[in-house]
């Protein structure tokens, strides 16, 4: 990251998402357009507005889809919110994908854990709440706590694999998976790890979430008859976003110690810029100011021209506020550059999937490097006013040079982070 | 109807995950079973849902295996 800071790589992916349980699973169906976003059908909306959200599929893991016994004992399902199970379970992924298996007490306790979540068991605090109030307070379980607790992803993959190194969660809303990514890396820059887990879980999709984000007037609730249509940033008819659940988890490696391993590289972290816009709890501030800030500041530490991003995984939700401000924070960003840049926001297939978001569209970024080619932004039919002059990928992949990439997170409370990606050469 | 005693190590076997075989009369639920000290906690609850009593908590503590289960709950009339 700078002169005095260790090099950090990505050597680990894992992903859970409304596209399907698996990276190359959720790569292919990304690149191929598909969307995961689909009626509610497994709780009663009739009284809510936004009746769709990108739910993670059933199935086999053969089939791409998610069995939650194919990976967690079912007595251990039992303690943990639904958000610690996707956080486990991406997590697994990948750190089977890196081969990392400290040997020693010194290589575990060079290992940490940096998970975050969003909102963390909102459902499991839900259905505790109405258990209190319907049969009192001895009905309530002892693993009731330890399941909604947003650090208890970094606890359980901790115990299961003993790793004894720094363990952390970051929790910002909407940014938390791409500053728990940042974050994670600079305890490795800064030589207190050599290896962390690092990324975001998410799932908040019941009726409370549901109320409570709809009530804020954030999701969209024009598409319910059509919900692979709903997600559309930048599109003139966008409405709000679509709630998403799921996780992405990458592994962090110094490296020196990924060279030393032979273990397979897929990109290096060259840059991470954090900043706060000061201004509204969910609105984001004039003119994406923060959010400006932010990619700057990353690129900073990145060393880096505008001229050399070549990929922006937007953080585009689909609201006609933020879709607006973020690309008119990124144009200024990029002035003339801006013509050679591709810009696309995945939450057009997948939805917004909160604290995982960042983790899981980092992992996009990383792969849209690794293959060369950028994935779609679905339903971007006719641009809204104020958005043109940069290519937003629209509707179908494209193969193009991409040797870094760069991913925005912002959040409610008004916290955005930016982290930049390149090829290792 | 079954008794007392299957409904019990039936629980066990629910909660802890165990296999049948191994529950037996005098098995201790954290020495034999793997259970930890909120498992213990969740399963005397399992007890108090399925034989509709109450098992206070100086009782609770002294409910350490199967048979220590079986006989609280046959001396509240279960």
């Amino acid at each position: 990251m700078n002169d005095v800071m260790r090099r950090v790589v990505i050597t680990g992916l894992g992903i859970v998402s409304p596209l399907g349980c698996g990276v190359e699973t959720n790569w292919d169906r990304l690149m191929a357009g598909k969307s995961g976003i689909r009626a509610i059908d497994s709780f009663d909306v009739s009284d809510l507005s936004a009746k769709i959200a990108g739910m993670v599929p059933e199935g086999t893991k053969d089939a791409g889809g998610f069995n939650p016994l194919e990976w967690i004992e079912l007595k251990e399902q039992r303690k943990i919110d639904r958000f610690i199970l996707f956080g486990l379970v991406a997590a697994q992924q990948a750190i089977e994908d890196s081969g990392w298996q400290p040997r020693d007490a010194k290589s575990q306790e060079r290992t940490g854990v940096m998970i975050g979540s969003g909102i963390g068991g909102l459902t499991t605090i839900a259905d505790a709440a109405v258990l209190l109030q319907e049969r009192g307070p001895r009905r309530i379980s002892p693993f009731f706590i330890p399941a909604a607790l947003i650090n208890l992803v970094s606890g359980h993959v901790s115990i299961k694999y003993g790793f004894k190194g720094p363990n952390h969660s970051a929790v910002t809303a909407c940014a938390t998976g791409a500053h728990a990514i940042g974050d994670a890396a600079r305890i490795i820059a800064l030589d207190d790890a050599d290896v962390m887990v690092a990324g975001g879980a998410e799932a908040a999709i019941g009726r409370l979430g549901l109320a409570g984000f709809a009530a804020a007037r954030s999701l969209s609730t024009g598409y319910n008859d059509t919900p692979e249509e709903a997600s559309r940033p930048w599109d003139e008819g966008r409405d709000g976003f679509v709630m998403g659940e799921g996780s992405g988890v990458v592994l962090l490696e110094e490296y020196e110690h990924a060279k030393k391993r032979n273990a397979s590289i897929y990109a290096e972290l060259i840059g991470y810029g954090l900043s706060g816009d000061a201004y509204h709890i969910t609105a984001p501030s004039y003119a994406g100011d923060g959010g400006f800030r932010a990619m700057k500041a990353a690129l900073k530490r990145a060393k880096m021209s505008p001229y050399q991003i070549d990929y922006i995984n937007a953080h585009g939700t689909s609201t006609p506020l933020g879709d607006a401000t973020e690309f008119r924070a990124v144009k200024r960003l990029l002035g003339d550059a801006a013509a050679t840049v591709s810009m696309s926001s995945t939450k057009s297939a997948i939805g917004h999937l909160l604290g995982a978001a960042g983790a899981v569209e980092a992992i996009y970024s990383v792969l849209s490097i690794r293959d060369q080619a950028v994935p779609p932004t679905l339903n971007m039919n006719n641009p809204s006013k104020g958005i043109y002059g940069m290519d937003l990928v629209p509707n179908e992949a494209r193969e193009r040079p991409v040797r870094t990439a760069l991913s925005n997170s912002f959040g409610f409370g008004g916290t955005n982070a930016s982290l930049i990606f390149s090829k290792v050469l | 109807m079954i008794d007392v005693s299957q409904r019990v190590k039936r629980i066990v076997v629910e909660h802890l995950g165990v296999d049948e075989a191994k529950v037996t009369e005098d098995a201790s639920f954290i020495d034999d079973l793997g259970a930890d000290s909120l498992d213990t906690v969740e399963l005397v609850m399992a007890f108090e849902e399925e034989f509709s009593c109450e098992i206070p908590d100086d009782a609770a503590e002294k409910i350490l295996n199967v048979k220590d289960a079986i006989d609280f709950i046959k001396s509240q009339g279960g």
